[in-house]
């Protein structure tokens, strides 16, 4: 079952365009997060003052072709090591997500009753406040730093999986073939991981990709506020924060680029993700 | 209708009580000493004494709660180490700013989303259609703090109309009185410095307002599509009804649920993005607040302004769900 269900959702996926189109966009991320220092003209960190807020292929110049920063560091060598921070944030921050409410789902879904009701109502008090502000407060809690923002923005991504976990837990219980294990004295435990987890491995591959987007923007938000990365980590979200004083004169290309750069990863990883739930969703299916 | 209003109260206080237990406790866990994490890293030794009496630091954990929620009960949430005064008093004092900011933005986000979702379904696979909903993802996909940045590079420094941050310029002065700068400046017929206020307004509310405006143009596309394909509608056009009647009457006003069910989450929700949007341009709301006491480690305001916004998060839902049994006569609550 779990098989054909992926191998169903990709098909239907590989013919819908746009997806196609953000999957090509996080490939070209990965590829240049991977390939950074080979690719990247110059070091991202380092610092030349004397070459500070030039401007780079518009006016000619080919040195930096991106232009410098504010410390003369060159702006493309640090978008492209940023896409190593932003990509491993936000896998890591939804991994951690997707651990912890699998988790939560599966079991509050398979046991139902007190554990259940316990387990969601933590899951509608997360819900009552926006993402960013948890995971703001949850930075302010575990102190500042990279490290910390992936662990705060995975928790707060943690309730609405465990949400979505939960229901397809409940339908899956219902197959006859969990009564089969439970019949013949299967524990608990093993029909869950062996049985049950398997087959809400889709749903979660979906909201997975979908998440990774909003979890690098939150991540950005963070390193922007100061909460994330700190400098100098050539992070996209700290690099819009460190020039912001820049752009009163003028220097427009410090605050223009790190921003597209999490724009089309973003959009990369949304359009792949819508992709896959119109594929998952039958109702949708017939229109692509 | 009322017996549904007490239930949701109760519920909205039951889950304020639980996010002040949740919020307590990640503050009381939080390494360090909690007199210290209170009272600041320079307070002096009679301070962290006297703090540690009035809130009983060296009694259990659950009696520590009590004694805070005595005080958050009569509206003491603590005084803030930032700025010593009364967390309460300025949460409340700072409130109309983020409301007024929010209400604004909602506006933008729901008159452009609503226009552009029935446009692109009336007129599918049109070249409006491909354009606006391909704006719409990049509105969702686009960091807001950058488009705010955006926003002030072109709007204020480039093309200097409008101001790069603050509510007022220096050389207004309007009497606070709701709180609300267009509503006082209106009251009071004070006209020039209601269209500065107005200024002020324009770029938070589309960087603040772009997200919904994705969302609720997106919304409005799918809901109108799948009104439009109904039989009461293949009947209104039969029966001769020309086609602007036929979208304003009976599609748009079917497809209303879900746009607001949209709204109304956005709109809540928008809470999160005025802690970016209030940042860059120095808009001195709920969100500037609670990233200053983030960043200095004020742990009462963190605490109270936590609690203060999921109480208005959780209002505002109960009115937006109030609100559709009177735009929607079929929804009853029991």
């Amino acid at each position: 079952m779990k098989d054909s269900v992926l191998r169903e959702t990709f098909r239907y996926t590989r013919r819908n365009r746009s997806a196609m189109f953000g999957l090509f966009l996080i490939c070209f991320f990965i590829f240049i997060a991977v390939a950074a220092p080979l690719i990247a003209p110059h070091n991202p960190l380092v610092q030349n003052l004397k070459n500070n807020l030039q401007p780079g292929f518009w006016a000619d110049k080919k040195t930096n072709f991106l232009g410098t920063d504010n410390f003369g560091r060159d702006i493309l060598s640090r978008i492209i090591y940023g896409a190593r921070i932003s990509l491993t944030v936000g896998f890591i921050a939804v991994i951690i997500g997707v651990l912890l409410g699998m988790t939560a789902g599966v079991v509050a879904g398979f046991l139902g009753g007190w554990v259940d009701n316990v387990i969601m109502r933590i899951v509608d008090i997360m819900f009552s406040l926006p993402s960013i502000l948890l995971a703001i407060v949850m930075v302010a809690i575990l102190g500042r730093g990279l490290d910390k923002a992936m662990i705060a923005i995975g928790i707060t991504y943690a309730p609405q999986i465990a949400r979505i976990v939960r229901s397809q837990t409940i339908v899956v219980g219902n197959n006859e073939f969990i009564e089969a294990a439970r019949a013949i004295g299967t524990p608990s435990l093993r029909i869950m991981v062996v049985h049950v987890l398997p087959n809400v491995l889709s749903i979660l591959i979906v909201y997975g990709t979908l998440s990774i987007g909003s979890a690098i923007l939150d991540a950005a938000a963070l390193g922007f506020l100061g909460l994330g990365a700190q400098p100098p980590t050539p992070e996209w979200g700290a690099m819009l924060a460190d020039g912001i004083h820049s752009i009163t004169g003028g220097y427009w290309w410090v605050e223009t680029f790190p921003g597209i750069a999490i724009l089309l990863t973003v959009l990369g990883f949304n359009l792949l993700g819508d992709g896959l739930r119109d594929a998952t969703d039958p109702r949708l299916r017939k229109k692509v | 209708m009322k017996y549904y209003i007490a239930k949701r109260a109760i519920n909205i206080f039951l889950t304020i009580f639980a996010v002040s237990i949740i919020i307590f406790l990640l503050i009381r866990l939080a390494p360090g000493d909690p007199a210290i994490t209170m009272a600041g890293e320079h307070a002096s030794p009679e301070v962290l004494a006297r703090m540690r009496a009035e809130w009983g630091l060296t009694k259990p954990l659950i009696v520590q709660y009590f004694i805070w929620l005595k005080h958050a009960l009569r509206g003491d949430f603590g005084q803030s180490i930032l700025t010593h005064q009364s967390v309460l008093v300025e949460l409340v004092q700072r409130f109309p700013n983020t409301l007024e900011l929010s209400i604004f933005a909602m506006i933008f986000a729901t008159i452009i989303g609503v226009f552009a979702g029935i446009v692109s379904a009336v007129k599918r696979y049109s070249f409006f259609d491909y354009t606006s909903m391909i704006i719409a993802l990049f509105g969702v996909s686009m960091p807001i703090f950058w488009l705010a940045i955006m926003l002030i590079m072109i709007f204020s420094i480039k093309l200097d109309l409008l101001p790069t941050g603050g509510r007022l310029s220096v050389m207004y002065s309007i009497k606070p009185l709701t709180h609300l700068y267009l509503l006082d400046s209106l009251l009071e017929l004070n006209f020039p410095a209601f269209l500065n206020a107005l200024k002020h307004l324009i770029l938070p509310s589309i960087a603040l307002g772009t997200i919904p405006m994705a969302f609720i143009a997106r919304i409005t596309r799918s809901s109108m599509l799948d009104v439009m394909n109904q039989d009461y509608i293949r009947t209104a056009r039969s029966k001769g009804l020309n086609e602007k009647a036929v979208i304003m009457k009976h599609a748009l006003r079917n497809a209303l649920i879900p746009i607001l069910t949209a709204s109304g989450t956005e709109f809540a929700m928008l809470m999160g993005g005025a802690i970016l949007t209030e940042t860059i341009f120095s808009w001195p709301g709920l969100g500037t607040y609670i990233v200053q006491a983030v960043s200095a480690r004020d742990y009462p305001a963190v605490q109270g302004s936590v609690i203060f916004i999921a109480l208005v998060i959780a209002l505002i839902n109960l009115i937006v769900d109030i609100f559709y049994s009177y735009i929607d006569p079929r929804i009853h609550y029991k």
